[in-house]
């Protein structure tokens, strides 16, 4: 298969990082950040906002996301997996087809060639499971910028195989000892670092989360999957679909497949949260479904916490869902209404990943799978008339660990 | 004592001696407040006071430990205002803690809760002022001085801002970075304090890395004074007694006057 000719990026499908409300979504988002920070995340947003309606920058991102991320992404519909699902049509968005596994690749690509814009030599990423610091240490292998990554202790030994990809892609893995030794204090000491070395470092952040612009910017670079999903699915089905589900940690591949269609009132977006062990255990990452608003990694969203406001651990299966914050905008959908937000059990999720894998051919991610078994309740709901697309964000591989654990492989 | 924390501060700075404003992490040993007392028997102008947070973005390995150590043993923001209530010392108690737990209830909930344990003061590192709109009305309503940070990267626009806005006094981050100890004193720090006393009459002090009572001497010399944490949290963690703390805060004392 060849990279195709056509763009799969246009002038405008960087709508920007909500400049006017300086990253405000209704009471979310903003910029609970140290002062020190400012200035940078001012330069970031301003050279992003430039960076986005500059030819220049769109064709350069266009032709790395073709020839290298190997985009555009396509849809496979899978009537067999969704003979589970009432007979309703289930479509999935394929980012497990990107390089590196998932629909990350697009963040990074974007946010390499903005370090570049702003004139440092070196990035910074938090990682939890690995797949956003593998990504990072891709691009910055490609780009030539010198990539530290920082990583929970905890993670690093769960996630070893990841660890050693980031080795040999040239980058530094700092495993991060402090508080819980997770996702959380990765971004805690990511921050550390960024406020130390701002003048050569760019923060490359992973997900919708973070002070503004990020949440913006990220969502940004992610909303790829939907502009490209939108037009996919009017060539198949000749309709737009009654549903889209997508899996939500930080959020960023569920803003990525919603964004393009929030303007289409008829189609119904949906999240699903990690549940873990179930709400009733409290070993889960149920941030929109059962957390409260607060401020965590400078941003005002839904946090899990107890009643002091003190963060407390998330549990998933999947580390990419392992995270007790959210994404801002994913918060204001959800009070807004625009979209809602479910758990999903760990079990849930796994029945799903065995599932697509015998019915279809396809082993998911297990956020994916999150996202999957959603899409088997909803269409039950929904009934046979209904089409459901669903964006399969990334691809398995990573999680044979876990699976062969799991089922006992 | 109903003077604010600033008129209390510019009447301490009117004695001709810099200014020195030790800190604690609140709850981080049972006997946390006998380290109130033995800083302001030692000579302290005000102490700080940390409310522990889980995830102190802006504070080193040092205040991270202690906060945790404070959380496992249980302290909370009301458990620590009921202790600070009881407190006799003849100096402000300012506190410090991050957005989150100012917002659980509501700002004004908290800075009312602040006044009445009789605490003056208030530090928000996470809270700039893109965001701190809100909680500077609501310190302002309750009589809480809202200090405001001032960081080396700051343009001159923000300084002149800060120095409007703040309450109490002005915190001047010494470098950029998080608090800890340090060796030297970067060239950033006095330039910085020069600048923003050029902005305002309103009390400087410099804090982050100030690791000896020979920096806390040189620092004051381009400000008005120094806020010293890490170093003694280390020293608390370490073991040190509230009377040793006390004599350290005390051998700072003396290199400053």
């Amino acid at each position: 298969m060849t990279a195709s000719e056509d763009p799969v990026l246009q002038p405008g499908d960087l709508v920007g990082a909500d400049t006017a409300t300086r990253g405000k979504f209704g009471v979310f988002g903003g910029r609970y950040v140290p002062e020190a920070l400012i200035p940078a995340l001012d330069e970031v947003a301003a050279v992003y906002e430039k960076a986005r309606t500059d030819i220049a920058f769109i064709r350069e991102f266009d032709h790395l996301l073709r020839t290298y991320a190997g985009r555009p992404t396509t849809l496979t519909e899978v009537p067999k997996f969704a003979a589970g699902a009432g007979g309703a049509r289930i479509v999935l968005k394929r980012e497990d087809l990107n390089h590196t596994g998932a629909h990350k690749i697009s963040n990074v690509l974007g946010q390499a060639l903005l370090t570049k814009r702003l004139g440092k030599t070196r990035v910074i990423a938090e990682t939890g499971a690995g797949q956003h610091g593998v990504a990072t240490a891709t691009a910055a292998a490609l780009m030539g910028l010198e990539c530290v990554v920082y990583m929970g202790a905890v993670d690093c030994e769960r996630q070893a195989l990841n660890v050693a990809r980031m080795k040999l892609l040239g980058a530094t893995v700092v495993p991060v000892t402090n508080g819980s030794q997770t996702l959380k204090d990765a971004i805690n000491e990511a921050f550390r670092d960024w406020v130390t070395n701002v003048d050569s470092t760019h923060y490359l952040f992973g997900t919708v989360a973070g002070p503004y612009p990020f949440p913006g910017i990220v969502r940004d670079f992610a909303r790829i999957i939907g502009v490209e999903a939108r037009r996919q699915i009017l060539a198949l089905t000749g309709r737009l679909p009654d549903a889209i589900c997508a899996a939500v940690g930080g959020g960023s591949n569920a803003i990525g497949i919603f964004h393009a269609f929030l303007d289409d009132e008829g189609v119904g977006l949906y999240g699903y949260e990690a549940g873990g062990r179930g709400l009733a255990s409290g070993e889960h990452a149920l941030t929109l479904t059962a957390g409260t608003i607060g401020v965590l990694h400078g941003s005002r969203t839904y946090v899990l916490q107890d009643e002091e406001g003190q963060t407390i651990e998330s549990h998933s299966i999947s580390a990419g869902l392992d995270y007790p914050g959210v994404g801002p905008e994913h918060a204001w959908l959800k009070d807004s209404g625009r979209a809602t937000y479910h758990g999903i059990t760990d079990a849930e999720a796994m029945d799903a990943f065995a599932l697509l894998a015998r019915t279809e051919g396809i082993i998911p991610a297990i956020e994916s799978s999150h996202a999957l078994a959603g899409a088997l309740k909803l269409g039950r709901e929904l009934g046979p008339q209904a089409t459901i697309l669903v964006n399969l964000s990334g691809r398995g591989d990573k999680d044979m660990g876990t699976a062969m654990t799991y089922f006992n492989l | 004592m109903t003077e604010s924390l600033e008129e209390f501060l510019i009447a301490r700075r009117g004695t001709g001696r810099p200014l020195l404003v030790p800190y604690v992490t609140a709850g981080v040993t049972p006997g946390w407040t006998d380290v109130v007392h033995a800083y302001a028997e030692a000579g302290a102008d005000a102490v700080e006071l940390g409310f522990p947070f889980s995830d102190p973005m802006l504070d080193g390995v040092t205040i991270q430990e202690a906060s945790d150590r404070a959380i496992a043993a249980g302290t909370t923001v009301r458990g620590i205002l009921e202790e600070v209530a009881t407190l006799d010392v003849d100096v402000p108690l300012i506190a410090m803690t991050y957005s989150n737990l100012v917002v659980q209830r509501s700002t004004a909930e908290f800075c009312a809760a602040l006044t009445a344990s009789g605490l003056r003061g208030l530090i928000v590192p996470d809270s700039p002022l893109e965001e701190v709109g809100e909680l500077a009305d609501a310190a302002a309503a309750e009589g809480v001085d809202l200090v405001l940070l001032a960081a080396p990267s700051s343009s001159r626009a923000r300084l002149r801002e800060i120095t409007e806005r703040s309450r109490g006094f002005v915190y001047a981050v010494t470098r950029m970075g998080t608090t800890g100890e340090r060796g030297e004193i970067p060239e950033e720090a006095t330039r910085l304090g020069r600048e923003l006393k050029g902005l305002t009459d309103r009390p400087v002090l410099f804090g982050f890395g100030v690791s000896s009572p020979a920096q806390a001497a040189e620092l004051a010399g381009h400000a008005d004074g120094v806020v010293v944490a890490s170093t003694l949290m280390r020293k608390l963690l370490d073991g040190a007694r509230p009377r040793e703390l006390g004599e350290y805060v005390a051998s700072i004392r003396r290199a400053l006057d």
